[in-house]
């Protein structure tokens, strides 16, 4: 076996009822690596994650985390692991310090040795004197760090994040961002993340593995992915019967696919700067009211609707900031 | 902060059973009083229940053979104290809030999750019997066999409570449903009344003595008695502690595979 891959799995697969929640996923995530798992709603995201952790069996296929078998050899597993699912997992009736408290312990820390990490965790999960105060009186953005806390007591060396970010604000995003970049670089915490931002998985991960109806579709480095689709895209936004545009654009040289999305007309180029002037005249001369012409590069949106056929998200302004 | 001081070294290791089982039954035992709310009828109703039988009944009572009813009914207000104290509903919210697979995630020993609490419980229980003993000892209430015998007496009182709760902790396993557990209560309820709980066996007849004879609560009510008004009757000990052993057996093997069932991993 691969001895410095810290997550490998081969056939995973889970089976529901009748519904295959997880179908045939193959992994190999090499140690001090940061991977995210980028799908839609019920793509079977959480329910790998919740495999490769000990609290799901596979229906078929096996998992290895630090080379133990998550079905013969799950308390090694569980030593080596750091876990924040998706939905924050506390007790309201402790406070902050006691359940980081009672969560090293369970891994077998001595008191003075939690003392230190609660210490450590105090400044970086930044929730000042609440740590003393019963969790019920905390706000959401508050008990997602802590759950994030209670994940790290123990310096596990490979940490499983499911939807971290989910209702942050902002700027406890990108905290959550740099923490997770500083526990990587710092500590070469192996890194499995999930989420539904394709920006998060842009600007966080190593390697991002695209996961529709319980199969990954696509697999490599975000810039890997997007060379795939391996053009600039002219983007133009109208009002006009998207049809007759696009019978418009055809007539424009040197422009490569056209594809319409919504009201929106993506054009594939292999150099944009040289097609996005013709076009422009070619809509202008046409009398076509264009509302935004924009050239970019394509992101992990694109890739998602090349492999998928469906776009990621409805509606990305939600998305939070650009780092 | 440096590498050192931050604790970068430090390494998960299994705590061992032991440990876990107190870490469990710690934040059990912490939790107690900050659920009053659960604490406070679970010691007025045995106390009221002790003050109304004897003031309705104490003078009634001597035509069934009873000398002393205030004796009589002291270990009927024990068992109401103890039974059906359990952390069964927080074990419910645990399942509920996922913090459970926080800590089935966790290297902790599977059956201390569940005997964790079964200690706390323990523990609960005796200090819930304390304020009613004391009362019984206020009006009156003497133990022929000593301080011993009081011993024995708490002894016999907590291991019913901790036999009992296997019920509501079987339940709150299989169905992590709040409303489940709380109906387990209603299990409760033929078992206390269709027993010696107002009239000594004697007194009894028809079905409700048939049924009685059958209900290990009637045992344990006469290991309590003989311990206060008779001596070191050993027959009736032992059919106390059979009868605790008997439904223990019953409830625990409901409770433990109902743990089992909900840590294996489907
Ligand atoms: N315990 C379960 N019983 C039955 N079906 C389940 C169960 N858990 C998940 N599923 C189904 O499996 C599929 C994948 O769910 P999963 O939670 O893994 O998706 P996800 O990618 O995490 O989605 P989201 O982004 O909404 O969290 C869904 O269709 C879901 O309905
Ligand atoms: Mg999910």
């Amino acid at each position: 076996m691969d001895t410095d891959l810290a997550i490998r799995a081969s056939g995973l697969t889970r089976v529901f009822d009748k519904k295959v929640a997880v179908d045939n996923v193959d992994l190999a995530i090499k140690q001090g690596e940061i991977y995210g798992f980028l799908g839609p709603n019920g793509a079977g995201k959480s329910t790998t994650i919740r495999m490769l952790v000990t609290l799901l069996s596979p229906t078929n296929g096996n998992a290895w985390v630090m080379g133990h078998s998550i079905h013969d050899d799950a308390t090694k597993v569980r030593l080596s692991i750091g876990v924040a699912l998706q939905d924050v997992a506390l007790d309201e009736q402790q406070t902050g310090a006691e359940l980081v408290r009672l969560q090293g312990r369970l891994y077998g820390l001595s008191s003075e040795e939690v003392s230190r990490r609660l210490a450590y965790l105090r400044e970086i999960i930044d929730i000042g004197d609440a740590l003393d105060r019963r969790i019920k009186t905390y706000s959401g953005g508050m008990k997602r760090r802590l759950d994030l806390a209670a994940a790290l007591v123990h310096n596990p060396t490979v940490l499983f994040l499911d939807e971290p970010t989910a209702g942050l604000d902002p700027v406890s995003r990108m905290r959550v961002w740099e923490e997770i970049r500083k526990l990587n670089k710092e500590l070469g915490v192996t890194i499995f993340l999930t989420t539904q931002y394709l920006e998060e998985a842009d600007h966080l991960v190593d390697r991002v593995g695209i996961i529709s109806q319980g199969r990954i579709v696509a697999e490599g480095t975000p810039a890997e992915l997007k060379r795939k689709i391996g053009e600039d895209l002219v983007i133009i936004q109208t009002q006009n019967d998207v049809e007759s545009v696009v019978a418009e654009l055809r007539n424009v040289p040197k422009v490569g696919r056209i594809e319409a999305r919504g009201k929106e007309i993506a054009i594939a180029s292999a150099d944009g700067s040289k097609i996005i002037g013709s076009v422009a005249v070619a809509l202008h001369q046409a009398g076509i009211q264009v509302e935004q012409l924009t050239l970019r590069t394509p992101n992990l949106d694109d890739v998602f609707l090349e492999v998928t056929g469906n776009r990621m998200q409805k509606n990305n302004n939600h998305q939070g900031v650009k780092p | 902060m440096s590498k050192e001081s931050s604790g970068y070294a430090i390494q998960a290791r299994p705590a061992g059973f032991l440990h876990d089982l107190l870490s469990v039954a710690g934040r059990a035992v912490r939790a107690i009083p900050r659920e009053p709310e659960n604490l406070i009828p679970a010691l007025l109703i045995p106390l009221f229940f002790f003050a109304v039988n004897v003031g309705a009944l104490e003078g009634v009572s001597s035509f069934t053979g009873v000398t002393d009813y205030k004796a009589f009914q002291l270990p009927v207000a024990i068992i109401f104290a103890v039974t059906g104290v359990s952390r069964a509903l927080a074990l419910v919210t645990d399942i509920t809030s996922g913090y459970f697979d926080r800590l089935l995630v966790s290297p902790i020993n599977r059956w201390a999750l569940l005997l964790g609490l079964m200690m706390a419980d323990f523990a609960l229980v005796l200090a819930l019997s304390l304020p009613v003993l004391l009362l019984g000892l206020i009006v009156g209430v003497r133990f022929v066999t000593g301080i011993l015998g009081v011993s024995v007496f708490l002894l016999l009182s907590g291991l019913w409570g901790l036999v009992y709760s296997g019920f509501p902790y079987a339940i709150a396993l299989r169905t992590g449903n709040p409303a489940a557990v709380n109906t387990s209560f209603l299990l409760f309820l033929p078992f206390v009344f269709l027993t010696t709980v107002f009239l000594p066996m004697e007194a009894l007849s028809g079905w409700l003595a048939t049924f009685a004879s059958y209900n290990p609560i009637t045992y344990v009510l006469a290991g309590l008695r003989v311990l206060i008004t008779d001596g070191w009757v050993i027959a009736d000990l032992v059919y106390a502690f059979g009868a605790i052993v008997v439904v223990g057996s019953v409830s625990f093997s409901l409770a433990f595979t109902a743990l089992r069932q909900r840590v294996k991993r489907n």
